[in-house]
């Protein structure tokens, strides 16, 4: 067992962790920060996306121990202290960006990933950035909608509905 | 997965020194080598990280030119920061996805030499050369199969240089659901010569295609190959596509890369 200690969502956080403790089981079962989802379990899926000193990672296929000392964002941290959702997040609640829910959490990191580094996405680079995002509802065009629209753009002349 | 003690050494002395206990494995981003431990078909012993090795990380150039890449430098890194290198750096941009690609790491990907991987392919046909710990190795004498390469046990991909070419491009055509190249075709145009490496088709990982070098060394265009064939013989086949099948991809895949350089 080996000790570490992280900042995750601004906080200080420590714990004794196994070799092979991933960093999604660490925040999900020593943090109880359920929100990172684990879908695939095969780093195919994005359910699991997390920040890491501010790059999207997926926290499935990353050991715990790896990110020792390391800044980590998650979806618990996205929202306001008084619980108001983010730009992203609301723009996937005004847009139906959502259906049954289990990707949304890594949709909405790989978004904030995406417009931190291109605030003006278009629609052709939003969906080659969510390559690693599977949403198992198909409903990407709605996704699209609401990063676009989260980046400020103007999305009435997007096909999806 | 199996436990493992795990290291994280800060200088390549310690890395090695770590890795000289019996079924220890270096770790680069993991972004294979997890996925492989999860299905309990690698379980090493001991896990040495070489994330925290900080000479390991970056691009720079060399005094001779060439781009010198960190063997624990990211995909990521590599596409934003291999700008010397404009063919290599769309080769590292398209790797994966995003995610994926802030984690693997160049020397991972090399060390791996996985039959579909992109990187193998730029090294090869950039006639690249590969420094571990010990020595200096060149590209040619570096890949030696499917999953095998000329490093020794413990032996650490440090950094990988590659010399710059007039011209240069790189075709791949995906396997939709992994997006590792079903195959993938590396032309880089040299003074002295083209260089063609194919990789995603070979039983025997990647290769280089002399008749298309020579040929294209001639006269650089798309035209030249076309009374070149590629047998089916020795070609991945598989349930994504026949041998046949990619043999006739490595011809297209590179009269595009020619017509695109």
């Amino acid at each position: 067992m080996t000790n570490i200690s992280m900042t995750v969502n601004g906080k200080t956080v420590s714990g004794e962790v196994e070799g092979r403790t991933l960093l999604v089981d660490f925040l999900r079962n020593d943090l109880r920060l359920t929100g990172t989802h684990v879908g695939c379990d095969t780093s195919q899926c994005g359910a699991c996306t997390v920040h890491v000193d501010g790059v999207a990672v997926k926290s499935c296929t990353m050991l715990a121990a790896e990110a020792d000392g390391a800044d980590v964002a998650t979806i618990e941290g996205q929202a306001g202290a008084d619980g108001s959702l983010n730009t992203i997040q609301a723009a996937f609640q005004e847009h139906h960006g959502l259906q049954c829910g289990f990707c949304t959490p890594g949709m909405v990191m790989a978004a904030a990933d995406l417009l931190k580094n291109n605030p003006k996405p278009t629609e052709a680079e939003i969906r080659h950035h969510l390559e690693g995002n599977i949403c198992r509802c198909t409903g990407y065009h709605n996704i699209v909608k609401s990063i676009m629209a989260a980046s400020g753009q103007d999305v009435s002349q997007l096909a999806a509905e | 997965m199996y436990n493992f003690d795990f290291e994280k050494p800060s200088t390549i002395a310690d890395a090695v020194a770590a890795l000289a206990t019996e079924d220890a494995q270096a770790l680069g981003g993991g972004q294979t080598l997890l996925p492989t431990m999860k299905q309990r078909l690698a379980s090493p012993s001991k896990i040495v990280s070489l994330s925290g090795i900080s000479e390991m990380q970056g691009v720079c150039k060399g005094d001779d030119g060439s781009v010198c890449i960190g063997g624990a430098t990211t995909h990521a890194t590599v596409a934003a920061s291999a700008s010397e290198y404009p063919a290599l750096a769309a080769l590292a941009s398209n790797i994966g996805d995003p995610a994926v690609r802030n984690r693997g790491t160049i020397g991972g990907s090399l060390a791996n030499n996985d039959p579909a991987a992109c990187y193998p392919s730029a090294a090869l046909a950039s006639g690249a050369t590969i420094v571990t710990n010990a020595r200096q190795i060149a590209a040619d004498d570096y890949f030696q199969g499917m999953f095998t390469t000329a490093l020794n046990e413990g032996e650490i991909i440090t950094e990988v240089r590659f010399p710059v070419p007039e011209a240069a491009n790189y075709q791949k055509f995906e396997q939709p659901a992994s997006r590792f190249a079903m195959v993938g075709v590396f032309v880089a145009k040299y003074a002295d010569g083209v260089r063609v490496a194919v990789t995603g088709a070979s039983e025997e990982g990647v290769f280089r295609w002399t008749e298309a070098e020579a040929a294209l060394s001639a006269d650089f265009s798309a035209h030249a190959l076309e009374g070149l064939s590629v047998s089916g013989e020795g070609m991945i086949n598989d349930l994504h596509g026949s041998g046949e099948y990619r043999a006739h991809l490595v011809k297209v895949l590179t009269k595009r890369a020619v017509a695109a350089c």
